[in-house]
């Protein structure tokens, strides 16, 4: 762990912190991604750090958060069949459903496991033969590649009992969503630096010319965050708008293409949900046909389900970035961790649980 | 499909929907997630749940002022001699792990919870839960375990219990352990006597046991070298309490780890609590497990560390008093307590900002001990 040290190194981070509030003339309105991030930027207080200088609203990349609550819901009645083992991301057991969670429905006798790797569920379907595993299969880009490793896996070892239920979205289509909307504020962007070491950083050439907003792929630790956040204001001070690395360690600009070979032969584009924002056109991953054996929507054929949001909840200005948890009425009162209303407050990688569990003591000074 | 920033909730289609999914259908109504009805895992994190637990179901029905005090161990007064009492409950998996076991833990986690009420332990009990089927040696292991814990801590085993339950309604083995002691003479610790000013010390790195146990579980392989730190503190506490009469509370930071404990005290005392994260000892290797499993030390069990708060004048001979023993070596002051933010642990991080501690709400890792 010792190669993170310098990421999170004090006086680096203060000397980055103290060249943006130097070299920013008004302030700016940035918008990181990924949830791992906004984790990161309130779990470090670099809001703290910087001051006036940049406005920092967090976007919509928390995948437990924008996982459609039908999706949540179908998952839950996959996890009360008795035939069903439901494996499972820790993160989506207390996400609320329609009226439950999955640890409820664990409570009540469900078998739902939590893994770190969708390939242990491959191995938990295969010595379980008796048993139909549905590995609850949710993400970006990111995880994209391990899922369909996941698939091809079971293909090949000829599993009839494993199948996922994938809800799958992709980061350049939601903000393109973003930048579309007459509300939006955000005038630069850190996209997620996991998700570009998977897919690379082509798409992102289509958004900055197209909205001629600046985008710097960005890491996760405090240093890589601060220089990110250093690389945008300079843009937006100069005039740029271009994708820029941030995160060289990592990303190059192809990405990694035997992940993406991976995805390709498993999942292909379609429209998508995303809780809490709407369908979005082209925005999420959906199996293909020839592995809809290895379909747990096709397999188990769970229709379509409706489901509305808790009226008081804003999760989707939050995941929008036009309001901060803070704006929200029930923020820390009606909803916390223990009792959520909406998802963001849930996930370790959403906003509103974020400001709780990191922030609240500065939202009370 | 033009864009869209639609906010509000989006019905999709309507189509039929299958048996399985049927009872679905009528969600469509958004309701409240329904009163805690069942125990959760989270009831057992030592989290908010079970503080909720606590509240809820246990004191209204067996409430008293002995128990009332909530502390780790009841303490009683018998003919003008104050008794030490606690009981615990072992169900840790697996049964073996890195550096201990379930019998050794079960030994060191009673004496532990006697030590941190300033208690000399005396005499310990343990009642066994076995599994039909359990392998016999299995059992010898764990016994033998226990008698080398209780020997090396000087406290004898004076009596026990053992029931056998079918095949499925437990897992292999558990273990109850009760402990008396006699409480020091002039020695009244609480969680809830932190003072602002005072010093908040532990007694060396934190998260290890939890993530030695982690290390042995089921599906998480990784290698690591880091072994639990399950150990009796008793000597550590009166290498302490002869050092200094300062001391205010004692406490091991076991379920949810340092930061739940941290909160308990800052909630009995209605005080503040500022950490400094550079300050607070943890190996490079938990940190590493850690940073893999998305976990944060602050929350990760310990079984052979506890927490003091110490009066400031007496914060460096306790510091020194800890260093002196060898389960107290890596000791550190990692804060003090505040009167700002009560009920509020603050940590002043590596890069000078601040950030909550907060309690955890549900469980990071059932049965860790």
């Amino acid at each position: 762990m010792k190669y993170l040290d310098e990421y999170r190194d004090a006086k680096i981070a203060r000397g980055l912190a103290a060249e943006v509030r130097r070299r920013s003339t008004r302030p700016w309105v940035l918008m990181e991604i990924c949830g791992g991030q906004t984790h990161t930027l309130m779990r470090y207080g670099i809001d703290e750090l910087l001051g006036n200088a940049v406005e920092l609203v967090h976007g919509p990349g928390c995948p437990v958060c924008v996982t459609p609550l039908e999706t949540i819901d179908r998952a839950l009645s996959l996890a009360a069949r008795r035939d069903v083992t439901l494996v499972s991301y820790g993160d989506m057991l207390r996400v609320p459903g329609s009226n439950t969670d999955l640890f409820h429905v664990k409570a009540e006798g469900g078998d739902v496991r939590v893994v770190y790797s969708p390939t242990d569920a491959v191995q938990l379907a295969r010595s379980q033969p008796d048993r139909n595993v549905v590995f609850f299969a949710v993400g970006f880009e990111t995880t994209a590649p391990a899922h369909a490793m996941a698939v091809l896996q079971a293909e090949r070892l000829g599993l009839k009992n494993f199948t996922i239920l994938a809800s799958h979205v992709l980061v350049p289509p939601a903000i393109r969503t973003l930048l579309s909307s007459p509300r939006n504020r955000v005038q630069g962007f850190i996209a997620p630096g996991h998700v570009c070491t998977v897919v690379g950083m082509r798409e992102y050439e289509d958004l900055v010319r197209e909205f001629r907003v600046p985008i710097v792929v960005g890491g996760f630790e405090p240093v890589d965050l601060l220089e990110a956040i250093r690389m945008l204001v300079v843009q937006l001070e100069e005039g740029r708008a271009e994708v820029e690395n941030q995160y060289v360690r990592s990303v190059q600009y192809e990405g990694n293409k035997p992940a993406q070979q991976a995805v390709a032969r498993v999942f292909e584009t379609a429209d998508r949900k995303w809780r809490g924002i709407g369908p979005i056109p082209v925005s999420g991953l959906r199996i293909r046909d020839e592995y809809a054996a290895f379909d747990a929507e096709r397999v188990f054929q769970l229709g379509c389900v409706c489901a509305d949001e808790p009226a008081e909840c804003i999760s989707a200005e939050v995941l929008l970035g036009h309001k901060k948890p803070t704006d929200c009425t029930a923020f820390g009162t009606r909803c916390t961790p223990e009792k959520p209303l909406g998802a963001p407050m849930v996930s370790s990688e959403g906003a509103c649980a974020a400001y709780y569990q990191y922030r609240r003591h500065a939202v009370a000074r | 499909m033009p864009p869209t920033t639609n906010t509000g909730a989006t019905r999709l289609p309507v189509e039929p929907v299958s048996d399985d999914t049927k009872d679905l259908a009528a969600f469509s109504c958004p309701l409240p997630l329904p009163a805690r009805d069942r125990i959760l895992l989270g009831h057992g994190s030592g989290g908010k749940l079970s503080a909720e637990l606590l509240n809820d179901i246990f004191l209204p029905a067996l409430g008293n002022p002995v128990l009332n005090r909530l502390e780790d161990q009841a303490i009683v007064s018998l003919n003008g001699t104050r008794l030490a009492m606690t009981t615990d409950s072992f169900v840790v998996k697996p049964l073996f792990f890195r550096g201990g076991d379930i019998g050794s833990l079960a030994v060191h986690g009673t004496i532990n919870d006697l030590a941190m009420g300033g208690a000399e332990p005396l005499w310990l009990s343990a009642a066994f839960i076995l599994e039909e089927g359990l392998p016999m040696e299995t059992l010898r292991r764990v016994v033998i375990s226990m008698h080398q814990a209780a020997a090396n801590a000087g406290v004898p085993i004076v009596t026990g219990d053992t029931k056998v339950v079918e095949k499925g309604s437990a897992d292999g083995l558990f273990i109850n352990t009760t402990g008396i002691g006699r409480v020091r003479d002039g020695v009244s610790l609480s969680a809830s006597q932190a003072q602002p000013g005072d010093a908040i010390l532990v007694s060396g790195f934190l998260g290890d046991h939890g993530i030695a146990i982690l290390a042995e579980r089921e599906g998480l392989q990784f290698e690591t070298r880091v072994q639990t730190d399950s150990a009796a503190l008793h000597s550590l506490v009166a290498r302490l309490l002869d050092a200094t009469q300062e001391v205010r509370s004692l406490r091991d930071p076991t379920r949810g780890g340092l930061s739940s404990t941290l909160n308990e005290i800052s909630a009995a005392s209605n005080v503040g609590m500022e950490l400094n994260e550079t300050a607070i000892p943890v190996r490079e290797e938990v940190r590493g497990a850690c940073e893999m499993l998305g976990l944060d030390p602050m929350y990760v069990a310990n079984e052979g560390k506890l927490v003091a708060v110490v009066a400031a004048p007496a914060a460096q001979a306790a510091l020194q008093a800890l260093r002196e023993h060898p389960l107290g070596k890596d000791a550190a002051i990692i804060g003090h307590v505040t009167h700002d933010h009560p009920r509020m642990v603050v940590m002043r991080t590596s890069l000078g900002t601040t950030r909550i501690v907060d309690m955890l709400a549900g469980d990071q890792l059932p049965r860790i001990c």
